[in-house]
């Protein structure tokens, strides 16, 4: 199935209760397949044809502080027009889970994948996980409704499918019984919830005094959804047989001089150059980051202390910075007493293709770098009129 | 002397941090008087999101879903999502928002649950301007005040646009109820919100809402302006049933100038700008009148 009947299938397995959506490209077949669902019995939820994508996660939070399971997805310019209500939702401790099929913004008009839509989202306050499978993103969402409501997190996680590499491309997926499901996730029970008889304000104004204290508790919270996150991919993976590698995943890390970071369907693709360069005896690896909030510091910091080289692929571009994983991993390694050499590929943007070619010159540059030092800390891969990069 | 027939059970503690003489907190009162406690409200951005009071305080008897400003159409949506896949029945749901929140940055969504006949009931508590903020020019400001970002001058710069009909709005939405209501007439405004309460489906309420600070109104007048207010016309209070427009208080047809001359915000408009409000006044009203007689012509859902 495609990535985008896994997140739909993710969402009825986790009986998501009231579902908010607008549709957006590329991420209409989500909620086409709930629409159907809901309207053929399969789902018991109340699915709200909302105006906008503003208005569908001001409906989900609502619904959510009301005590119902929510689920909503979109991309992009959507993705963006929420930005005020995805910071409401974090704020008010609700743990709706949503399905961002990650997409370029415009302009120039794009439909094709790129990680800026998500990344412009990372000081919101959810969970971000970047998925490299339709497997993982239907696992994923099973797994963040129970990370997310749990009492010592609460808080709303997105799920990041790269569009049409992910969203329109099919590949083989299990589909857990319903049954193995319901153990695996109990009926939503939040300890407040707004309901007649109980006269409470959900979101009133606070002082100075007391503001901080609320931002305090949501930051301890994400702390404790690293943790959870591996906890549950534990318990999940006791269940139903499969695990995704946590919040940073490695592959074929092990005595490895130089090692490429990056996240989504590119880690994929790199896999196999890793694979193609070891058979060849040469010592390289691959790090994808599955969470980016939480982002995995430690396992960073552990992973960095170990290699000489540390490339980071990034699907978008912080302007006036770098790309966004690069600034955190650089962050994560700046107290580190044995830090590797670093240095940022950005690549992919609007849907161009990162082919295997790619990602093998990216590793020779790594080396290259990692011998002789850095020439220029991010470069802008495969553009036209940058000679040395271009295809 | 005959018994009010307003219900005597309180739903508003003191405690409102509302302004002397501020209308909105009448508006509040009123409509819990005649929903009850199986009430929820929604509210966003405006007077009303901080008039509750600071947390962990809350002035009201019934609980509030703060929103954001543009979003109370969506946020009665959802709740009401959740509570009927809940299997909870007999709550009303409230959209309780200002005019900006209204008939600007929230008609949207507004107009969104409308359109999904959204079971709620929709309260505007119409204060003519961005007052929460300072008394900034909204789309519901009507012609010829003065606000902050209307601020006449030297060159006679008022509110040089008419304030926006959200009732004849929402009556295009095809809704099954939309009333205009008036704090100067509490039984009438308890009637009709008891009235929407029965309906089923989306309801809108037009709450006129004096404001002391931005219309430079006397705190002890503020009834005394919104029953001016419908004496002259300026706000009748009417309601649209299913389509059928029924004027529910004549006014005495007071010149508009009555209600104008109590109100620091009109006091730079001249004799024949206020004749030009008249006109306008009076040209609505006839429509409004017409309205009501075609309805009952052509028996429109009877």
């Amino acid at each position: 199935m495609t990535g985008n009947y896994a997140s739909a299938y993710g969402a009825k397995l986790s009986r998501a209760e009231v579902i908010a959506a607008y549709p957006i490209t590329p991420q209409t077949s989500i909620v086409e397949k709930l629409a159907e669902f809901v309207s053929t019995g399969e789902l018991n939820a109340k699915f709200v044809p909302v105006e906008s994508e503003h208005s569908a996660m001001a409906a989900c939070i609502a619904a959510e502080t009301a005590g119902a399971r929510t689920y909503t997805a979109t991309s992009s310019h959507g993705l963006t027009l929420m930005h005020e209500v995805l910071m409401w939702a974090s704020g008010a401790r609700l743990p709706i889970v949503m399905t961002n099929v990650s997409r370029a913004m415009a302009p120039p008009w794009s439909v094709w994948v790129d990680h800026m839509d998500s990344i412009a989202q990372r000081d919101t306050g959810w969970l971000q996980f970047f998925c490299q499978s339709n497997q993982e993103v239907l696992d994923t969402i099973i797994m963040a409704y129970k990370i997310c409501e749990s009492k010592g997190v609460m808080l709303p996680a997105m799920i990041i499918e790269d569009a049409f590499i992910l969203s329109h491309t099919s590949e083989p997926v299990d589909i857990p019984d319903q049954e193995m499901v319901d153990s695996f996730l109990p009926a939503y029970a939040p300890e407040f919830k707004i309901e007649v008889g109980k006269p409470m304000g959900f979101g009133s104004l606070v002082k100075p005094d007391q503001y901080m204290e609320f931002r305090y508790k949501a930051m301890l919270g994400m702390k404790a959804a690293h943790d959870r996150i591996l906890r549950v991919e534990q318990e999940f993976k006791q269940v139903f047989g499969r695990e995704h590698g946590g919040l940073l995943e490695l592959y074929r890390c092990e005595n490895a001089e130089v090692v490429l970071l990056t996240a989504g369907s590119v880690a994929a693709t790199a896999k196999d150059v890793v694979d193609s360069m070891r058979s060849k005896g040469v010592p390289v690896g691959l790090a994808r980051v599955r969470a980016f909030r939480p982002f995995p510091h430690d396992e960073i910091r552990a992973l960095g202390s170990r290699v000489a080289g540390l490339g980071v692929l990034d699907r978008s571009y912080t302007f006036g910075a770098a790309g966004a994983m690069f600034s955190e991993v650089k962050a994560s390694l700046y107290n580190c007493p044995k830090r590797p050499v670093t240095k940022n590929y950005i690549a992919g943007l609007g849907g161009r293709d990162i082919t295997p070619k790619t990602i093998e010159r990216v590793f020779e540059d790594i080396q290259l770098v990692t011998k002789r030092g850095e020439e220029s800390e991010v470069e802008w891969v495969d553009v036209a009129g940058l000679p040395r990069w271009w295809r | 002397m005959a018994k009010t027939t307003i219900p005597e059970e309180e739903f508003t503690y003191p405690g409102s941090t509302g302004c002397p003489g501020c209308g909105a907190n009448l508006v509040m009162r009123y409509l819990l008087k005649a929903l009850g406690e199986r009430t929820i409200v929604s509210i966003p951005a405006c007077c009303w999101a901080v008039m509750p009071g600071y947390w962990p305080s809350n002035c009201l008897k019934v609980p509030i879903l703060y929103t954001a400003f543009e979003a109370t159409g969506a946020a009665i949506s959802g709740l009401r999502a959740a509570l009927d896949i809940k299997g909870i029945k007999d709550v009303n749901i409230v959209g309780f928002a200002g005019d900006g929140g209204t008939v600007d940055i929230g008609l949207q969504a507004m107009s969104g649950a409308a359109e999904r006949r959204t079971e709620a009931i929709y309260v505007m508590y119409d204060n003519e301007a961005y007052m929460n903020t300072g008394i900034q020019r909204s789309g519901s400001t009507p012609w010829g005040a003065w606000t902050t970002t209307t601020p006449v001058g030297t060159t006679h710069d008022f509110k040089h646009e008419a304030k926006k009909d959200i009732m004849a709005i929402m009556q295009a939405h095809r809704i099954p109820y939309a009333a205009t209501v008036s704090i100067a007439h509490p039984e009438d405004f308890i009637k009709k919100i008891q009235k929407a309460k029965g309906i089923r489906g989306f309801k809108f309420i037009h709450a006129m809402s004096p404001c002391p600070p931005g219309w430079r109104l006397n705190p002890m007048l503020s009834v005394e302006a919104a029953r001016l207010a419908v004496e002259t016309h300026m706000f009748p209070l009417y309601e649209i049933e299913h389509g059928r427009v029924r004027i529910t208080r004549k006014g005495k047809g007071l010149p508009v100038s009555e209600y104008l001359k109590l109100q620091g915000r009109f006091s730079h408009l001249s004799e024949s700008e206020i004749s030009e409000i008249q006109s306008a006044v009076d040209a609505s009203w006839r429509y409004l009148e017409e309205e009501e007689k075609y309805a009952a012509q052509a028996g429109i859902n009877e």
